[in-house]
């Protein structure tokens, strides 16, 4: 399942990320240092984009951990990627409020607008997009996310989704 | 329109920046608190409001806090639980985005109450815009000299952090979001030990839900007694309800306890009706654990009472005709909506969600989307019903934590309240995929219910 296992490309921190780390290992008692895992795969993905098995190494050594512990983590929550993904990953609620108010047609409107399926880059390397549980935005259905900055889109409709694909295509363009 | 303890401000230009906060009577609480009042007196507050946990299971706040183990020498903890992730749900992400402060406020509080020296407030991943802002008030709020060392030079010193989860409907759980904290997997733990025993770090901890948390201002501020005045029988004071599915106006109300359901739906002050002019069909009334009941019996009980928005009277009736409170997660389906569509998609839910420890859950949950999938798509058979119930009473009581029993009441309240339509599902099972049931004899005028089995 870990396909990242295939990536060997190295990872360096920079010395910014790795004094971000340390900000978040302060929060917690002497010796505690692994409750900052979470956080620390959520700002090496935002760095890289996706989290690879090399990143991982690294986030055990600078947690002073063992691998397997980053592993089994990353790969329990839904919100790491463990292969690269699109710049823009279109996040789409498809949990049942969001289901009743037409998050299923949205997300065929998605396909095809994009023209992969679910989980596959655009090939200009732009966009993916995925359905996802229950983001508790339920009454502002259907929505989507954009990470990392988990940017919120409310109310969707086809045009308010052609509006957002074509504002972020000429956002990467500029 | 009742009283608004919480959103009072809501709609105060600034209300989320401290300043203003400040200046609408922000932070009394923990002035009142701090100055006051011993850390007992305040859990005492807390137990005179009546304040049932809002996150889910309705246990009484302020006995929860009384639980707490206070041996020397041994660090306590308080863990705001805003892992919001139960279908349906969206209060405490509404509460966090627009008046944060008042969640900070709660913390400060309750940590006082606890003894507590460090806090954190676990935010699910997906929410970090709520986590910038909320680390935003923190800032301000350390600023202004209300968190940090010798707060308000009463000597009380206290350190707040946000922690983001990494999107897991399981950290609600509560030994789960600890685990999670605690840098793991988030595999709920067995009980007992309970947290408020050994918690995070193995040290007694409290885990409370945002609006929980939130609703210690008002007691506070106003007293104990007052808050349970308002409210009706123990379902005291206000509470957020996040109103979602085919309404004309979806959103987030604070309301008093005890509100008609029918008033809630249909009333100028809340939801006002069914959008689009369609008739309403079902209610999830508390997130997508709880039982779903057809419109007739959401807005009256089978005694034929006006049904209420309060923990007792949604429950009347047990799991025959009622249901349950839940996190207020209020989802309306209108008369073009498709009930084993919505059982098979909230089983979908439970099946992705279960974190796989226990066999009945991670089997059963899986089992149950096959089934309903099948029965969605036409190649149902009439067995499948009672094979779901069967899959279901398997999977309930027989799990470590709570998520086995909220994948199984979905689906079996379906079929208890739905059956006919699932039926239909087999043997129109051409016609099924094309289009709806509709709205059969589920709607007003009240149908004449059989006793219960």
């Amino acid at each position: 399942m870990l396909s990242v296992q295939d990536n060997n490309s190295p990872v360096e921190f920079s010395p910014e990320l790795i004094s971000k780390f340390d900000d978040v290992v302060s929060r917690y008692p002497e010796g505690k240092q692994k409750s900052a895992l979470l956080p620390v795969l959520h700002m090496v993905q935002a760095e890289f984009g996706w989290v690879s098995a090399p990143a991982m190494d690294k986030v055990a050594e600078y947690l002073d951990i063992q691998p397997i512990e980053v592993y089994e983590v990353a790969s329990f929550y839904t919100m790491y990627f463990l292969k690269p993904q699109g710049k823009y990953m279109l996040e789409v609620c498809r949990t049942g409020p969001c289901g009743i108010v037409g998050a299923d047609k949205i997300m065929d409107h998605i396909e095809e607008t994009l023209g992969v399926k679910e989980g596959e880059v655009t090939p200009d390397g732009l966009f993916s997009w995925r359905g996802v549980e229950c983001l508790a935005a339920c009454g502002y259905g259907p929505v989507l996310q954009i990470g990392p900055e988990y940017t919120f889109y409310e109310n969707l409709t086809n045009e308010s989704v052609d509006k957002l694909i074509g504002d972020l295509k000429a956002k990467a363009n500029n | 329109m009742g009283r608004k303890l919480l959103l009072e401000h809501i709609n105060v230009p600034g209300i989320n920046t401290f300043d203003v906060y400040r200046s609408k009577g922000g932070y009394a609480a923990v002035e009142k608190a701090l100055k006051t009042l011993t850390p007992d007196e305040v859990v005492e507050e807390v137990k005179k409001s009546g304040l049932r946990g809002r996150g889910g299971a309705g246990f009484p706040t302020g006995m929860k806090w009384g639980f707490l183990a206070k041996p020397e020498g041994v660090p306590r903890y308080l863990v705001c639980n805003a892992d919001e992730s139960e279908p349906g749900t969206f209060k405490d992400r509404y509460l966090m985005t627009y008046i944060p402060h008042l969640l900070i406020e709660g913390m400060i509080v309750a940590s006082y109450a606890l003894g507590a020296k460090t806090s954190y407030i676990y935010v699910r991943g997906e929410m970090m815009p709520q986590i910038r802002i909320l680390e935003k008030a923190i800032a301000e709020a350390k600023n202004a000299g209300f968190l940090g060392k010798n707060i308000l030079g009463t000597g009380y010193d206290l350190e707040l952090y946000v922690q983001p989860g990494g999107g897991a409907y399981i950290c609600g759980e509560e030994t789960a979001l600890l685990e999670s904290l605690e840098g793991k997997r988030g595999n709920p733990r067995i009980k007992p030990p309970f947290p408020a025993i050994a918690g995070l770090y193995g040290c007694p901890t409290v885990v409370n839900n945002v609006e929980s948390i939130a609703a210690v201002v008002p007691i506070i501020n106003d007293g104990g007694e007052e808050y349970a005045k308002i409210g009706i029988g123990r379902s005291t004071g206000t509470k957020l309800i996040s109103a979602g599915g085919n309404l004309k106006r979806p959103g987030v109300y604070e309301i008093e306890l005890g509100v008609p359901v029918e008033e809630f739906i249909y009333g100028d002050d809340y939801c006002q009706g069914i959008a689009n002019g369609k008739r309403l069909k079902a209610v999830v009334a508390g997130g997508s654990s709880v039982p779903i009941l057809p419109a007739n019996l959401i807005l009256k009980t089978i005694n034929n009472e006006a049904r209420l928005m309060s923990y007792e009277s949604l429950a009347d009736g047990g799991f025959v005709s009622g249901t349950m409170m839940g996190s207020g997660g209020f989802i309306a389906y209108d008369e073009d909506q498709c009930i084993v569509r919505n059982t098979w998609n909230f089983a979908r839910f439970y099946h992705h969600e279960s974190c796989g420890q226990c066999s009945p859950c991670r089997e059963g949950t899986g089992w149950m989307e096959k089934v309903l999938h099948r029965l969605e798509y036409g190649h149902g058979k009439m067995s499948d019903m009672d094979l779901l119930v069967d899959v279901s009473k398997k999977i309930e009581g027989n799990t470590i934590c709570p998520l086995g029993d909220a994948a199984a009441w979905p689906v079996a309240s379906a079929i208890r309240h739905f059956r006919d339509e699932f039926e239909w599902h087999v043997t129109n099972a051409g016609e099924a995929v094309t289009k709806n049931y509709g709205l059969a004899n589920y709607a007003d005028p009240l149908p004449k219910l059989e006793t219960a089995e």
